[in-house]
């Protein structure tokens, strides 16, 4: 059974600065709650960046080259048409008439693409139960979540937290 | 702190607000009682609403030719209104994402609101043409499916298909934008949910989210970079609904200058809308120390700069038509020939709606005030209202063989349609400001420190820092 020390500061940048003296001392931060993003904290917990925004620019050229596929089928190879003496018999002559749909059909499939992903990686979907411990850190409280491994470790971790401005800190067995 | 603001600015948060106090001020209107006016309110927008329904009904049944069209005027209010509304969803799209990009912080308190008129307009703009169509029961057919359904496919060099792909583009994007933003604010409402039913409902809308460090990481670039995509798709989306006219062959419509000038146009409304919106908002929902006068100055100027835009843009179409010596051009919507003719009134409802009276918003005592801001943003958008029908109308009814020249009035399904479309407007709004949190409030916590009056001029009474950052245990 592992043991954990719930660290619940009232102000975000006590929480950093609760988190870098954590880290100074070797610890690892577990896990971070907070009701807003605090700016900085990701670097502070060795979190690496994130990598949805390649996600979206490879949904993105998807979205684009299924759009051209899409586009060249339906009117150069399947059913070519020549509407008012202008034909669409050849891809090239038409493109400039196509770049609002590939336009909107790369947009489309990067922003679903990156959202779905979101979604997907953080695991939000309707019905899931959340994970915050506290339901104060949605309001204004931020909770850090610190794995200790033995009893001398506890009360260096309690106390690193009170010194740094927790409001309450916790034992927890989990 | 957290960031570093320079203390000439003025406080964009007034009233020495905490982060709880943020969580009560946005949780009270959806956790309080609905007040009378709501009530009448609501009870209005429905019965416009029920009208709206039973004319379109009225529509869908007897076919198009209930309205007042006739073959020279083959648009009237129907695209009129279409492209007004559209217009109208541009501000919210504008707020959010293009001031996100620019970094502008006083977005952050009236951004949620102008992101769900931006939704409820394109769902009332999307209603037009597919009432247009006819036949709306055929209307899967704009979408590019195989044979089988038609006896082609979809032509992808028209300017229509491209509005179809890039309203709902632009329709879906939103949404998800909107409702991405939403997500931790259902779970601070959740959370602090007493009832049941009410705790279960935030949890549904809220998707479980608890605000872990990674979340946040993964959230705040998706919120870039969704805001990145955005920018290019608003104007993108009313660019291409000015090709619905400017690829067209009629004198009037034929113009390069329209997609600037219909993006600036739509901004213009747009914000005429929000400003409507969230001046009967703050004051209903008591958010007054968040939408400050600042805020509604602001939108004023960005107001007064699209106006003048637009103004430019009618003043070029004016002096083009003229310069032109072509006696077609001479008939165009902004000419002496509509200026004197039988639509002389639509012509002189535009300019005077829509160059004239904004031109009050360069004095600063006018754009402080809220009730000339609030009869001017309702002007405005009548103005732009007549903006569309003058292009849509006065550009046809001069037709190139005098005998066909005409006049067109609307029908009362016509005006019903419109009315309903507005009733529905202010329906979802009304229930989006009683159960949604009207204020993106965890966004506006990263920005506290930097624009609240509390950080800006901290109480002589609490010198010491402990108890500036920690008010509420103090």
């Amino acid at each position: 059974m592992a043991t954990y020390i719930h660290a619940l500061y009232n102000d975000d940048d006590r929480l950093i600065d609760g988190a870098k003296k954590v880290r100074e001392q070797g610890f690892p931060i577990k896990e971070v709650f907070s009701p807003f993003p605090v700016h900085g904290i990701d670097k502070v917990m060795g979190l690496s960046r994130t990598r949805i925004s390649i996600c979206c620019f490879i949904y993105g050229c998807t979205g684009f080259l299924l759009a051209f596929w899409m586009i060249w089928y339906m009117l150069v190879k399947d059913w070519p048409i020549d509407i008012g003496g202008k034909p669409n018999f050849t891809w090239y002559h038409n493109i400039p008439s196509w770049i609002p749909v590939l336009f909107e059909a790369t947009i489309f499939c990067s922003a679903h693409g990156m959202a779905l992903t979101l979604l997907f990686r953080s695991w939000l979907f309707p019905g899931v139960t959340p994970k915050n411990p506290d339901p104060r850190t949605t309001d204004d409280h931020f909770l850090m979540v610190l794995p200790a491994q033995n009893e001398e470790d506890e009360l260096k971790l309690i106390a690193t937290a009170n010194a740094t401005g927790a409001v309450e800190v916790k034992r927890v067995h989990a | 702190m957290a960031h570093y603001e320079s203390n000439i600015r003025e406080p964009l948060l007034l009233g020495k607000k905490t982060y709880h106090q943020i969580t009560e001020d946005v949780a009270r209107p959806v956790e309080g009682k609905a007040n009378k006016y709501w009530w009448m309110l609501l009870t209005l927008s429905v019965i416009a609403w029920i009208w709206g329904i039973w004319c379109m009904a009225y529509c869908v049944g007897r076919g198009i030719g209930t309205w007042g069209l006739n073959r020279t005027i083959f648009w009237g209010w129907d695209i009129t209104n279409f492209v007004w509304w559209i217009g109208i969803g541009h501000a919210g799209t504008l707020i959010s994402a293009v001031l996100c990009l620019f970094r502008q912080r006083w977005r952050l308190t009236i951004n949620r609101s102008a992101e769900a008129m931006t939704i409820f307009a394109v769902m009332c703009a999307a209603i037009f043409p597919v009432l247009h169509m006819g036949r709306p029961w055929l209307a899967y057919f704009v979408f590019p499916l195989p044979n089988q359904f038609g006896s082609l496919w979809v032509n992808f060099n028209s300017p229509l298909l491209w509005d179809v792909f890039a309203i709902s583009t632009y329709f879906t994007v939103s949404l998800v934008f909107w409702y991405l933003g939403l997500i931790p604010d259902f779970a601070m409402i959740r959370d602090r949910a007493v009832s049941k039913g009410r705790k279960l409902f935030y949890k549904l809308l809220s998707f479980g989210w608890s605000g872990r460090a990674k979340d946040w990481q993964r959230y705040e670039e998706v919120s870039l970079v969704l805001a990145g995509i955005a920018t290019p798709l608003v104007f993108s989306v009313h660019s291409i609904v000015s090709s619905d006219f400017a690829t067209g062959v009629v004198r009037g419509w034929h113009s390069t200058i329209y997609p600037p000038y219909f993006v600036a146009g739509a901004i213009f409304s747009g914000m005429a809308m929000v400003l409507t919106l969230v001046i009967i908002g703050r004051k209903v929902l008591n958010l007054e120390e968040y939408i400050t006068i600042q805020h509604i100055d602001t939108m004023n100027r960005v107001m007064l700069t699209m106006g003048a835009v637009v103004g430019i843009a009618y003043f070029v179409e004016f002096f083009m038509a003229w310069y032109s010596g072509d006696p077609n051009e001479s008939f165009i919507y902004l000419s002496w020939n509509n200026a004197k003719g039988v639509y002389g009134w639509a012509f002189w409802s535009l300019i005077i709606c829509n160059m004239a009276l904004p031109q009050l918003l360069w004095v600063k005592k006018f754009r402080r005030n809220l009730y000339i801001t609030f009869i001017l943003s309702i002007v405005i958008n009548i103005g732009m209202w007549f903006e569309r029908f003058c292009i849509i109308v006065t550009d046809l009814y001069r037709d190139y063989i005098p005998s066909d020249w005409t006049y067109y009035s609307p029908t009362y399904v016509e005006v019903g349609t419109y009315v309903g479309t507005i009733g529905m407007f202010f329906t979802f709004f009304l229930v989006f400001a009683r159960w949604f949190p009207f204020i993106a409030q965890a966004e506006l916590k990263t920005t506290l420190k930097a624009t609240g009056d509390l950080y800006h001029n901290p109480p002589r009474q609490l010198p010491r820092k402990e108890e500036v950052l920690m008010p509420q245990n103090a």
